[in-house]
């Protein structure tokens, strides 16, 4: 085959040399309009997560550090980076961080199509938003999951996934604790809780026992046993349900167990595991 | 070249054949930049320059390198990398110099470069076969006419949001309206050159 060569040399040549004049063209220009932008910056920019999720309240990871270095927001005001970003923020910018408990997010609910019974038959869109417009949900319990996908749908992070019970679970592990789920359930059932501490009240229902009781059977019934079994008297009532207070709360597990309904959710599991890490860096 | 010709140029570029309303070019601006007359006017001194400069640029690049080496069909990439590199100059210009007027274009700075009314530009004046000082004019011309539609647009959304609108045509759906309307009215010019 006979190919000229410079069909494609002239090419070649023409755009690379048109490449390279403009290139060093715009070289020149960037030195001599170039804008002195704070170091602090560029450094505190570095060391956040990247994601530009927004959960600062900032569109963006560079309005987050253009805002802290001007002072306006908080070192530790990154929920996703959690306390390690916070820490070395902080360093940066020359004060103390202190010390931000991680929170990721928790549904705090377990009535799954199993436990929770069903007052009618959902055939609309598959989302929560549109199916809490019809009756609040095809759900008995006005407060549960629905299960139909918004908060997955808003996770960021691919974090969340949806039983084959049809409820959100959140998957602890790659939950940063940007919120997004909490804004985009129209039930609120999502609650953010400390990473760190393994009991949570999973039940999101506020009506007495005897109205709750034959709808799911994993609410919470306000017996209050858990007020009395807990040793350092870290849980409360409000509203027919058990609120733990995670100030006090030492990952005893006495509540979980004594929970008649098993409302009060305990990952001995996860804490185990934790411990175990712990143990092997320590 | 006569007054008139510079003339007829002029009018069909802005009014007659504006890019946004009547060829459908750079719509993506049109309706991004333009909530502020402010910054639609930022938007349009940018273009502006881009413009005026993108078709002396191309038509240098096209007359004294591409046709002498019969590399016509290298055109759209040769003059992407025009544009391209002019936008990047603007941009750091407008940093330097606005820095407010940087932040408020935001997004839509860059995309210039990706803008098809400068390459829509850029390829009409080749196939219009202007000179080179027609096709200068021809982009100034566009450009006012895309400064014109986008200021004039963003005036009427200033507006619009004081007005009761229906809420299912609250924000975007309204704009669009208000676009098709402008587009209407600017058919108005036809047959004026």
């Amino acid at each position: 085959m006979n190919i000229e060569i410079e069909s494609i040399m002239y090419p070649v040549l023409v755009l690379g040399g048109l490449g390279f004049v403009f290139a060093s063209g715009l070289a020149y220009a960037s030195q001599k309009f170039h804008v002195e932008v704070d170091p602090k910056i560029t450094e505190v920019r570095d060391v956040l997560p990247g994601a530009n999720c927004g959960a600062c309240g900032v569109p963006g990871c560079d309005g987050f550090a253009r805002g802290v270095v001007a002072g306006e927001l908080p070192v530790d005001g990154c929920p996703v980076g959690g306390s390690e970003c916070a820490e070395a923020v902080a360093k940066i910018m020359g004060v103390e961080s202190k010390g931000l408990t991680k929170m990721v997010a928790k549904v705090i609910c377990n009535g799954d199509s199993t436990k929770c019974k069903e007052n009618f038959v959902y055939e609309g869109i598959e989302d929560c938003t549109a199916a809490a417009l019809v009756r609040g949900g095809s759900k008995s319990c006005a407060y549960g999951c629905l299960g139909l996908s918004t908060c997955v749908r808003a996770c960021p992070f691919d974090a969340i996934e949806i039983t084959e019970e049809k409820i959100a679970k959140i998957i602890i592990e790659k939950c940063t604790g940007c919120k997004k789920c909490v804004i985009a359930c129209p039930k609120n059932v999502i609650d953010m809780v400390p990473y760190d501490k393994y009991v949570v009240v999973a039940c999101n229902n506020k009506e007495p026992a005897k109205v709750v009781r034959p709808k799911c059977s994993v609410s919470c019934i306000g017996c209050k046993i858990c007020v009395k079994a807990c040793p350092v008297d870290a849980i409360g009532f409000d509203n027919n349900l058990a609120i733990i207070d995670y100030e006090k709360c030492i990952n005893c597990f006495i509540c979980a167990k004594k929970c008649p309904t098993k409302a009060i959710e305990g990952e001995l599991d996860r804490m185990k595991e934790a411990k175990s890490r712990k143990k092997l860096s320590s | 070249m006569s007054a008139s010709s510079i003339f007829i140029i002029l009018v069909s570029s802005i009014l007659v054949n504006n890019f946004v309303l009547s060829r459908f070019l750079g719509i993506c601006p049109f309706l991004g930049v333009s909530k502020q007359v402010e910054t639609a006017f930022g938007m349009g001194m940018a273009v502006t320059f881009v413009m005026a400069l993108a078709s002396l640029m191309t038509f240098m690049v096209q007359h004294f390198i591409l046709i002498p080496l019969g590399l016509e069909y290298l055109q759209t990439i040769a003059f992407i990398l025009v544009i391209a590199s002019l936008v990047q100059l603007v941009e750091m210009i407008i940093q330097k110099s606005s820095p407010t007027l940087y932040s408020s274009l935001g997004v839509f700075l860059p995309l210039i470069t990706t803008n098809c009314a400068v390459l829509g530009l850029t390829i009409l004046n080749i196939q219009m076969e202007l000179t080179m000082i027609e096709a200068v004019i021809h982009g100034v011309g566009a450009a006012i006419g895309f400064s014109l539609a986008i200021i004039l647009f963003a005036a009427i959304r200033e507006k619009l949001e004081y007005y009761n609108v229906p809420e299912p045509f609250k924000g975007f759906p309204i704009a669009l309206i208000v676009a098709s309307f402008m587009s209407l009215a600017f058919l108005g010019f036809t047959g004026l050159v």
